[in-house]
């Protein structure tokens, strides 16, 4: 019966737990194994903490035998590794902080501490979280596990391939322009990014801290919602986290969806997108028709414009944040310059990687003088636009829905020696960070080669709630969501 | 806008990073890539469009001023990749 509970979802797993078919204890000594049979071939996990999962396993069993548990006590989860983890490792897939062992907790890890829940360890990604393939890892490629020849997508592909191939029962990742929705939807799993200052930033560590968000990668809806709720909050520690109330987001799942005005934009469905997945797309629409909801060809003009405005904020603001690695306070240090000059220039030339230096040198110039106004500020007003585009839709819509990603999985090793077509990847998601809103991916097809296909919804800011009941109306009427990789 | 190897070489040293010939080369044409691609947003009329400094409506976030727990020093220290007597050792600067 052991390699059964691995497939199930943390709701199913739930109950198993509560009526003692199965320990917290099997369950994550479960995991484990299977973490030691598949992952050599899949390479989703940076760091395995089996002691520390076996002893928060143990005491969550205490805690389930005391009739204290809650949704999450018990429930084996990776984290990716840009998220601190107090007393363990956390990389963020690079060299420079290959041996980074952090003082304290994120926000979020305190809570899903608090929850019960046991952290079997930290996933694989794209350096910083810059890229989209998981192949800027300083440690090696995660391999996509609907075929290992492909990549999982990034920068949250160790999170999202962990979650497809059972190696964990959901994940944290972190999105910044889709590195949540975009694997997500690679892997075939569920993958959201809520509203900016949804969910505390403290703790994780700054790509582009103006779009920056944490966000749960699961198997099916009930469990996004799960994650949500206990990760989602205001925090005085992170000053742009919001001070609103977190609704109930296991009541919006039974909510229905008819007479929901979903909002189709055409700048989504035009040259670049493959058939297969328009095709997928295109069916999951008349699907939510037939269930009710009304949908309407809506224009979201400035659409074409949002890669340029990402590739210049996200890397004005790497650049200043990344100005931190400089071998004084912790991370790796060339310790072989003399002069202080010398020793910064030599540890951040070797400690970081092509892609973030790449991101480094673009932020640079954009932010640099005689060139600021043309670049940095211009972007900014741009952003301004695309926020006004979705304040429009969301006038008449409560949801608008579109592709994740323009393909589904492409091949490891496809695009990246061309950065600009691999920051072209990003393009249907980027526009929901430049303004705030929260996304999430579902799976809604497979493609001829057998690789998931992602639908992306969008609603205005904190309305996760809209975005949970529209996806799980889907989900609930549709089996996309239980087709599993060919991994045995 | 068109980037030469010189500029490269000026924008690695403002961002504190050292490039081989190659890499200068490369980050060149990659760069010129990217610049010439974001350079539609010149396409755009903005003259009149705040730029977005924030995307929430959050003016000052303020927080009771108490004092809480911190690190240790030793807790603070521990990842230097040199320390000695509680402090960050560095190369000599003067």
């Amino acid at each position: 019966m052991t390699s059964s509970w691995q497939h199930l979802t943390m709701h199913e797993i739930q109950s198993l737990l509560h009526q003692r078919e199965v320990s917290a204890v099997e369950l994550t000594n479960g995991f484990l194994e299977r973490i030691a049979a598949l992952d050599g071939r899949l390479h989703c996990y940076l760091t395995v903490d089996a002691e520390g999962a076996r002893a928060q396993a143990r005491a969550a069993q205490e805690q389930i035998e005391a009739g204290r548990a809650g949704p999450l006590t018990g429930m084996p989860l990776a984290i990716k590794d840009v998220i601190a983890t107090q007393g363990l490792r956390t990389t963020c897939a690079s060299k420079y902080l290959e041996n980074f062992i952090p003082p304290y907790d994120a926000t979020v890890m305190q809570k899903l501490r608090q929850a019960g829940a046991v952290i079997l360890g930290k996933v694989n990604m794209d350096e910083f979280a810059m890229g989209s393939s998981t192949e800027n890892s300083a440690f090696g490629v995660t391999h996509n596990p609907w075929n290992l020849e492909c990549t999982p997508g990034g920068s949250s592909g160790g999170s999202a391939a962990a979650v497809a191939a059972d190696l964990c029962l959901a994940a944290l990742g972190s999105d910044t322009g889709g590195s949540i929705r975009q694997p997500a939807s690679h892997c075939g799993v569920v993958g959201l990014k809520p509203t900016y200052g949804r969910v505390s930033r403290f703790g994780l560590v700054a790509y582009a801290s103006s779009l920056d968000q944490i966000g749960p990668v699961t198997k099916d809806v009930t469990d996004c919602a799960l994650l949500l709720q206990a990760i989602a909050g205001h925090d005085p520690q992170d000053s742009t986290s919001a001070p609103v109330p977190v609704p109930d987001y296991l009541a919006a799942l039974q909510q229905g969806i008819e007479g929901m005005k979903i909002g189709v934009p055409r700048e989504y469905f035009q040259a670049g997108l493959d058939p297969e997945v328009e095709q997928a797309v295109r069916a999951a629409l008349r699907h939510y028709e037939s269930l009710g909801a009304q949908l309407l060809e809506v224009s979201l003009p400035h659409t074409e414009y949002a890669v340029a405005v990402y590739y210049l904020i996200a890397t004005a603001e790497a650049s200043s944040n990344l100005a931190r690695y400089d071998g004084v306070k912790y991370g790796w240090r060339d310790s072989q310059a003399k002069e202080l000059m010398d020793m910064y220039t030599a540890t951040r030339s070797q400690g970081l990687g092509t892609e973030v230096r790449r991101r480094i040198m673009l932020g640079t110039y954009a932010l640099s003088a005689g060139y600021y106004d043309a670049y940095y500020r211009k972007a900014s007003q741009v952003r301004t636009l695309i926020r006004r585009d979705f304040d429009q839709v969301f006038q008449t819509c409560q949801v608008v829905a579109t592709p994740v990603a323009p393909t589904a999985a492409f091949r490891l090793g496809e695009k990246i020696a061309d950065p600009l077509t691999m920051y072209l990847s990003d393009i249907f998601t980027i526009s929901a960070n430049l303004a705030g809103i929260p996304g999430i991916s579902l799976p809604c097809g497979l493609t001829s080669q057998g690789l998931p296909i992602g639908l992306q919804l969008l609603a205005r800011p904190f309305a996760e709630p809209t975005l949970l009941t529209a996806a799980r109306a889907f989900e609930r009427t549709t089996a996309f969501h239980s087709r599993k990789p060919p991994l045995g | 806008m068109s980037l030469t190897p010189e500029v490269v070489i000026q924008i690695a040293q403002l961002a504190r990073l050292r490039l081989s010939a190659g890499e200068v080369e490369m980050f060149t044409r990659q760069l010129n890539d990217v610049l010439l691609y974001v350079a539609k947003l010149n396409e755009l009329d903005t003259t009149d469009v705040p730029p977005m400094t924030h995307v929430l409506d959050l003016t000052n976030a303020f927080r009771a001023d108490v004092v809480g727990a911190g690190l240790s020093p030793e807790a603070a220290l521990a990842n230097a990749p040199q320390q000695q007597r509680q402090a960050f050792v560095v190369p000599k600067i003067i």
